[in-house]
């Protein structure tokens, strides 16, 4: 039998699974048990076989050695012991006795020593000849089984006689009644090991059903399918543990339909604040032309008092917008509005809304085409760009590398010329209300800009960097695949049947975008 | 100067985006519930209305159907919402073009003023949308289209159609066979900012088939080229 691989989990290729661990325990157990039946069979029948040959072997010579024997003279002449001899060879021909005798103080003739030359072994002989029992040996000569029996002749008074006679005969007959038995063993074994095979896998299955059933369970549980349950039948073990990983399941349902409802409470207050401060900030709003145009006829201080109200307003409305965004993106209602555009004319065209082309360097090769949403696009690009002129400094460059040919995915990269960002921010600045210094903190934007933008970006399947260009400066890296992968059937509106499929996820306003720290230089917002 | 109905319920909204618009030479009549603002509409003969979605009784909607259904003329939803919904329902329903609340009254005119040139009759009697055609009514199928006179017909009868939709029309059948893409669209039709919105597009588009053509779900006039955009025909 070949060494068992170790049974341990950590052998990769061999009983990693349970049912495999089964199967094999089942056949060390039913091969050690095969196998030990078989060996005690084999000897105890070997043993008895062998035994009863013996023993009428020794019988049947006793008796034809004690019928024999009175008739000779004593002391025998060497004919004598030769004609006792052919005799009891005679007698034993059945059996091919092979017959010696031996006359103490009379030298054996060669024709009455054993074929073969056998020797007789020592302890049979001394047994025989000084103690004058009988003994017997079973001996193993070239493969063959032979018996040997020495047998002193008592006088007829019960006195020990000088008289020996040993015989040896081959127990071939026996030997393959007991060959017989093991090969009959050895048959048996093979359908016994298949059938435990059998069993194993049968008892694996009744096993591993509800494992299985189990895992998927747990599979589906891990994907957020938290009204899965398992059927609990029986009474076994696995019928408790079916009825624990229910109770678990709902558990975990329950405390996530608590979590969600919390979550989405504060999310709904969210939404709900901006919502209203939208109507009075619409209404402010509306009149800060006015008072901006009229703050030059006022006296100064009621003319900083209304240029400082009309500024604050700007901004509130600008937060109150980003809050709306941020409210969005978080309830996953913001959608895509897919559209096929030139990135590099729809990168120009916002620095253009916002008056920057004097102030930024622009790299914009012609003809890189791609499917997304140029609000979001334009959302992202401004608030980097507003961000590098405010926070870092001029120079400010944007780059749009052209994709590999063949690569789905295109980078624009927007670097300034500042001090960069200091390694301890690097990590936060996309986090929501994340301020740098204490001393920027109320300088420019919602501190929601940069969060909004990555929120776009991430809309797009995309991803976004921060980091800072050995030649000084912070780089924003923006990474977006040229065609969106969730562009999945065809919309099922007909009726509408928009060229685009648009990946359902929230829709931001077409309102004016100035994020975070933008205000464009000559300080109006265009709409058009 | 044009002359704007606003229809407002919230009176701070109402007050400041009337004295906005008033500053800026416009002719205002404020109406604070859509009830009111369909009583005003016939006497005080509006240019444009600015349409609150938010409205008590009659909603925005409504109102915006109840005015398309009599006269075609431009009609702009003030929204609290950006959301989708929202502004696609109102654009359903037939409103030209839509600004998000808070807007500054720069924005508010600049609005404005994109949608009337959009549906004001040249000057010269050629549209500025594109080339003249050569013939002064040009013939599509069953549709006739008279670029200076600003006429649609089918079959034979006049078609109303709102002023986003004619130029819509007008705007793809000079080039017929052309593929437009909603961004170009949103530029040369609704003159919005670039980073405007597709579903000024899409609603349009949807609004214009459902009178032009004989099976709105299967386009023969504006098709639908999946991935690109808009074209007129090919018949």
């Amino acid at each position: 039998m070949p060494a068992l691989p170790r049974l341990r989990t950590g052998n990769p290729q061999l009983l990693r699974g349970l049912r495999a661990r089964l199967v094999v325990g089942f056949l060390v157990v039913a091969a050690l048990s095969a196998l030990t039946t078989a060996l005690l069979t084999y000897q105890e029948a070997r043993n008895a076989i062998l035994q009863r040959s013996q023993d009428i072997a020794v019988n049947d010579l006793r008796a034809q050695v004690n019928s024999l024997a009175p008739e000779l003279p004593v002391p025998p002449a060497q004919a004598d012991l030769d004609s006792l001899r052919v005799q009891l060879e005679r007698s034993g021909k059945s059996r091919d006795w092979d017959i010696s005798v031996h006359y103490s103080g009379a030298r054996d003739s060669g024709d009455g020593s054993l074929r073969g030359d056998v020797v007789i072994p020592g302890g049979l002989k001394a047994s025989v000849e000084k103690r004058h029992v009988p003994a017997f040996q079973r001996v193993d000569r070239g493969g063959d089984p032979w018996l040997l029996i020495g047998m002193p002749v008592r006088q007829s008074d019960g006195r020990a006689s000088a008289l020996t006679v040993y015989a040896q005969l081959p127990l071939n007959a026996e030997e393959s009644n007991v060959e017989a038995l093991v090969s009959a063993a050895q048959r048996g074994a093979l359908p016994v090991l298949v059938l435990t095979v059998v069993l194993a896998l049968l008892a694996a299955r009744g096993v591993l059903r509800p494992v299985r059933g189990l895992r998927q369970a747990a599979g589906r549980i891990a994907e957020g399918k938290l009204d899965t349950r398992l059927e609990v039948k029986g009474a076994d073990e696995i019928a408790d543990l079916s009825r624990t990983f229910n109770d678990m399941a709902a558990r975990l349902e329950e405390s996530m339909a608590e979590l969600r409802r919390l979550e989405s409470n504060s999310r709904r207050f969210v939404a709900d604040v901006s919502h209203e401060l939208r109507t009075p900030l619409a209404a402010m709003t509306a009149v800060t032309d006015v008072l901006d145009e009229d703050a030059d006829a006022l006296d100064p201080d009621t003319a900083s008092a209304v240029r400082l109200i009309s500024q604050e307003t700007g901004k509130l409305a600008r937060m109150v917008e980003d809050l709306m965004e941020v409210s969005r993106f978080d309830a996953g209602a913001a959608a895509l509005h897919l559209d096929e555009v030139d990135v590099g004319e729809t990168i120009r065209k916002t620095l253009q809304a916002r008056a920057w082309q004097k102030r930024v360097t622009a790299q914009l090769p012609a003809d890189v085409r791609a499917g997304l949403d140029p609000r979001r696009l334009d959302v992202v690009v401004a608030n980097l760009v507003g961000n590098a002129l405010h926070h870092g400094g001029e120079p400010v460059r944007v780059r749009l590398h052209a994709p590999e040919p063949g690569a789905g995915r295109l980078l624009i990269e927007i670097s300034d010329s500042g001090p960069g960002i200091d390694p301890e921010v690097l990590p936060h600045v996309f986090e929501r209300f994340y301020k740098a210094d204490s001393a920027r903190a109320r300088s420019e934007g919602s501190g929601l800009g940069l969060a909004i933008a990555m929120e776009n970006v991430r809309l797009h399947g995309g991803s976004m960097r921060a980091a800072n260009s050995p030649e000084g400066g912070a780089v924003f890296t923006v990474d977006l695949p040229l065609r969106h992968e969730e562009a999945g059937e065809p919309a099922p509106d007909a009726s509408a049947d928009p060229p685009d499929d648009e990946a359902r996820t929230a829709g931001g306003p077409a309102a004016d975008d100035e994020r975070d720290g933008v205000r464009s230089g000559a300080g109006k917002e265009t709409h058009a | 100067m044009p002359r704007v109905l606003l229809i407002e319920d919230d009176a701070a909204v109402r007050d400041g985006v009337s004295l906005a618009l008033r500053r800026r030479g416009h002719e205002v009549a404020a109406a604070a519930s859509g009830e009111e603002g369909l009583e005003v509409l016939p006497g005080f003969r509006p240019d444009i209305v600015l349409l609150d979605l938010m409205l008590p009784g009659k909603d925005g909607f409504e109102v915006c159907r109840l005015i398309r259904a009599e006269r075609q003329l431009p009609i702009i939803m003030l929204t609290a919402r950006g959301d989708d919904l929202d502004v696609v329902l109102g654009l359903e329903a037939g409103a030209d073009d839509y600004i998000v609340k808070p807007a500054r009254g720069e924005v508010l005119e600049a609005r404005m003023r994109a949608v009337l040139r959009r549906t004001a009759l040249p000057a010269d009697g050629t549209p500025a949308a594109a080339e003249p055609g050569p013939a002064p009514v040009e013939t599509y199928g069953e549709l006739a289209i008279d670029r200076a006179g600003l006429v649609v017909g089918k079959g034979g009868q006049d078609l109303a159609l709102a002023p986003s939709e004619m130029k819509l029309l007008l705007f793809l059948s000079a080039t017929p066979g052309q593929v437009f893409s909603r961004q170009q669209l949103l530029e040369h039709v609704w003159e919005h900012s670039y980073h405007g919105d597709a579903r000024l597009v899409d609603a349009c588009v949807m609004r214009l088939r459902t009178k032009i053509e004989d099976t709105p779900r299967s386009p023969r006039y504006v098709q639908t080229v999946r991935g690109f955009g808009y074209r007129f025909g090919p018949l």
